[in-house]
């Protein structure tokens, strides 16, 4: 934007429009406001709505100093001076099983992921099963083999469980809750406010595989494509990151709001200014084309088995390469650097030269439609 | 994302932009961009970061969704609300306000409201649910009205009668018109819209440079071709030239698609007149189906409300899109009117002109100043 207004050329201008913006970030960083009357879509999409519903209903009646972060893993610090990360998640994935996994592999990891994002080692996970009568029992043997497969590979044990059955049409298949709790080993400390201007931002590999996959398993679309779920546990590759790196600042998975979401979480957590670059994001082709197709932005849909890492500049190298020599990790980059200025806002250097503003996403990527 | 394609080479695009300076030199000039997917582009990769001042973008009416008036929202819930109707459309168009509540409230009060990505997933969605009426809301330019036409046309030839359209669609040379009429409008130029021209062709813009003296380039999606397009306004300019080209060379032909204009004519016919967000009534700028299709029109099938609802006060969604004022310079904007809490519809669609400023423009001169070191 180079100058508003009608006549041209007069100096002031921009300085207006930047006191306009000043406004504008001010208000911006309100607290989310919740003004509709019923839950929506949008609520539940991981963007501004989600977080208006979460702080105004849920942080407003629960407030403790454990939840009041809002990190997917709660740390919790044991009298005997052991840190536990503990950890919950619900699943109700449509289709339940795509290419590359199923709801029972997405209930394992993605509880599992969200403990290893406080740098544990997740060991025990319980799950809850919401089943709609009529569900055919084959099926619910398959997606438990499936769980107890991603249980395995993740190397926790589930513990306990509970079952619920509902009246056909109450639910929607099968719904699935699990809750997780892991270790954290001592001296590993990862926190959004130690993150500092220089530190690089690296990604453990292609983004986006996950939400495209299953956008096409919906078959909704009428395009098909090469891509399956990225559905992972991220344990072993965590625990290789911080072996190599033992300064990493901050972890986390981005899956629902993709990196763009995580990106202005930690931006905001952490009072700093994130530059990220376009060309050397990691995006696979197919993955590429069908988010040009359906007119969304790859850096918002979501990933099962990738993580977020922010390191020292001087561990950078150390980083990279510890998370390239993990198989989870072999498309690991670099994709962006820490500022100060501006608090709070995400940009990219876009492949073509120039800058945008990545912000957090509104509602539910809604596909353009020309 | 590694773009090796030639449209969108950082190299190219320096070149190009080295280019609109010497060209422009130390004027300063307003070219608006017609169509909400150039203003997508612009957005998306940054090109009013890489431009120089002395050239500046102003995003016009060419967003589908951003034109259409809070009454025919208000129509198209009702109708979604009717006992029975599967509601289908656009997923752009499901959070664009009506008078008190928008298609997704609706949804979540019981109405079945479904996002489709083209008609014909509506016409399926009717072939699968033959007890039940399906309406989709139809809505965008030239662009989008033939498949909306060849899915009326398959339903007819199908047999198809639970399904129905209810028709917002627009046409681009009327608004153009009107937006050229404004007094208080002062542009040096436009970027043509590319899509609308893969149908209609070049030839409907020659009253541009004829009866107003502007000069108009029709360009393509991709932000090299944005950068061409604004050169070839600029060398008009400079040779004193004042026509209709065509950058977009690769998809535009000059008389458009003539089996999609046929297809157009056997389906819609133009309505006396139509009601634009913004802009108020302009004549013979929107579709209707024609009678033969009556069968098919939702608006006939069933009783919709059809009542104006004027826009509010505080929203300058008109200023906007005609250019008189910048997203930022509107009272509300960013404050009462954001993505979340959208007052105007340029605020809702992604294509808007204010939502793409408030999503992606809001730090550009800021951000163009920070420091970064390549990656």
């Amino acid at each position: 934007m180079s100058q508003g207004g009608d006549e041209g050329g007069d100096g002031h201008r921009p300085s207006r429009e930047d006191i306009v913006r000043d406004r504008i970030e001010a208000f911006r960083r309100r607290r989310p406001r919740l003004l509709d009357d019923t839950v929506n879509l949008a609520h539940g999409a991981g963007g501004k709505a989600s977080a208006a519903l979460v702080e105004n209903v849920f942080l407003e009646a629960f407030r403790n100093e454990t939840l009041e972060p809002l990190g997917d893993a709660a740390l919790l610090a044991l009298a005997s001076g052991e840190r536990l990360a503990f950890s919950t998640d619900s699943f109700v994935v449509k289709p339940r099983h795509f290419p590359g996994g199923s709801v029972g592999h997405l209930a394992v990891h993605g509880t599992v992921n969200d403990v290893a994002m406080l740098g544990a080692r997740p060991a025990w996970l319980t799950a809850a099963f919401v089943i709609e009568e009529g569900f055919a029992i084959a099926e619910l043997r398959e997606i438990a083999a499936d769980m107890a497969e991603a249980a395995a590979g993740a190397g926790v044990a589930i513990v306990s469980g509970d079952t619920k059955v509902v009246d056909k049409g109450a639910a929607d298949g099968l719904y699935i809750t699990t809750a997780g709790i892991g270790v954290i080993p001592a001296g590993v400390a990862l926190d959004a406010r130690s993150v500092r201007a220089g530190d690089k931002v690296l990604v453990s590999g292609r983004l986006g595989d996950h939400g495209v996959a299953v956008m096409l398993a919906r078959g909704e679309l009428g395009i098909t494509g090469d891509v399956a779920s990225d559905t992972a546990p991220l344990g072993g590759l965590v625990a290789d990151l911080l072996a190599a790196a033992p300064a990493t600042r901050w972890l986390r998975d981005p899956t629902r709001g993709g990196v763009a979401t995580v990106c202005n979480e930690l931006a905001r957590a952490a009072e700093v200014h994130i530059v990220l670059h376009e060309a050397d994001l990691p995006v696979a082709k197919a993955v590429n084309g069908a988010c040009e197709i359906l007119g969304i932005d790859p850096l918002y849909v979501a990933n099962e088995g990738k993580l977020v890492a922010v390191v020292p500049a001087d561990q950078e190298e150390a980083a990279l390469a510890a998370l390239r020599a993990h198989p989870l990790g072999a498309d690991a980059a670099v994709i962006g650097e820490v500022h100060a200025e501006p608090p709070g806002v995400v940009i990219i250097r876009t492949g073509f030269g120039g800058t945008r503003i990545v912000d957090m996403l509104v509602g539910d990527p809604l596909p353009r439609i020309c | 994302m590694r773009f090796v394609d030639e449209y969108r080479d950082p190299a190219a695009a320096r070149a190009t932009v080295a280019q609109i300076e010497a060209l422009a030199g130390d004027r300063h000039l307003k070219f608006m961009e017609v169509c909400g997917g150039h203003t997508h582009t612009i957005y998306k990769h940054g090109i009013e970061t890489l431009l120089p001042d002395s050239v500046e973008l102003i995003h016009g009416p060419g967003c589908p969704v951003c034109v259409i008036p809070m009454g025919r929202v208000d129509d198209g819930i009702t109708l979604a609300e009717q006992p029975g109707v599967i509601f289908t459309s656009f997923g752009d168009m499901m959070r664009v306000p009506g008078s008190n509540r928008n298609l997704l409230d609706a949804k979540a009060r019981g109405a079945d409201v479904r996002m489709v990505y083209s008609p014909l997933d509506a016409l399926r969605i009717a072939r699968d649910n033959p007890d039940r009426q399906v309406v989709f809301f139809a809505i965008g330019f030239e662009t989008t009205a033939p498949s909306t036409a060849v899915t009326l046309l398959k339903a007819r030839a199908a047999g198809i009668a639970n399904f129905s359209v209810f028709c917002n669609h627009v046409t681009i040379v009327p608004p153009l018109k009107a937006i050229l009429e404004s007094p208080d409008l002062r542009l040096d130029g436009f970027l043509g819209p590319g899509h609308v021209s893969t149908v209609i062709g070049n030839r409907p813009y020659r009253f541009v440079p004829a009866e107003y003296g502007k000069p108009l380039v029709t360009a393509g999606f991709e932000p090299l071709d944005i950068l061409q397009s604004i050169v070839m306004l600029l060398r008009q300019i400079r040779d004193g030239r004042c026509e209709v080209e065509n950058q977009y060379t690769r998809a535009v032909k000059d008389q458009g698609n003539l089996r999609a204009l046929q297809i157009l004519g056997e389906v819609f016919e133009v309505r006396p007149h139509f009601e634009w967000r913004g802009l108020g009534f302009i004549s013979q700028s929107a579709l209707k189906l024609r009678e033969e299709f009556a069968d098919w029109d939702a608006e006939l099938r069933f009783s919709v409300p059809g009542v104006r609802v004027a826009d509010p006060k505080a929203c300058q969604c008109g200023e906007v899109l005609k250019g008189v004022i910048k997203p930022w310079e509107c009272k509300v904007f960013g404050t009462a009117c954001t993505p979340e809490t959208p007052i105007g519809t340029c605020m809702v669609s992604s294509e808007g002109a204010c939502a793409a400023y408030y999503n992606y423009g809001r730090f550009n001169t800021k951000a163009a100043r920070i420091p970064v070191t390549a990656g």
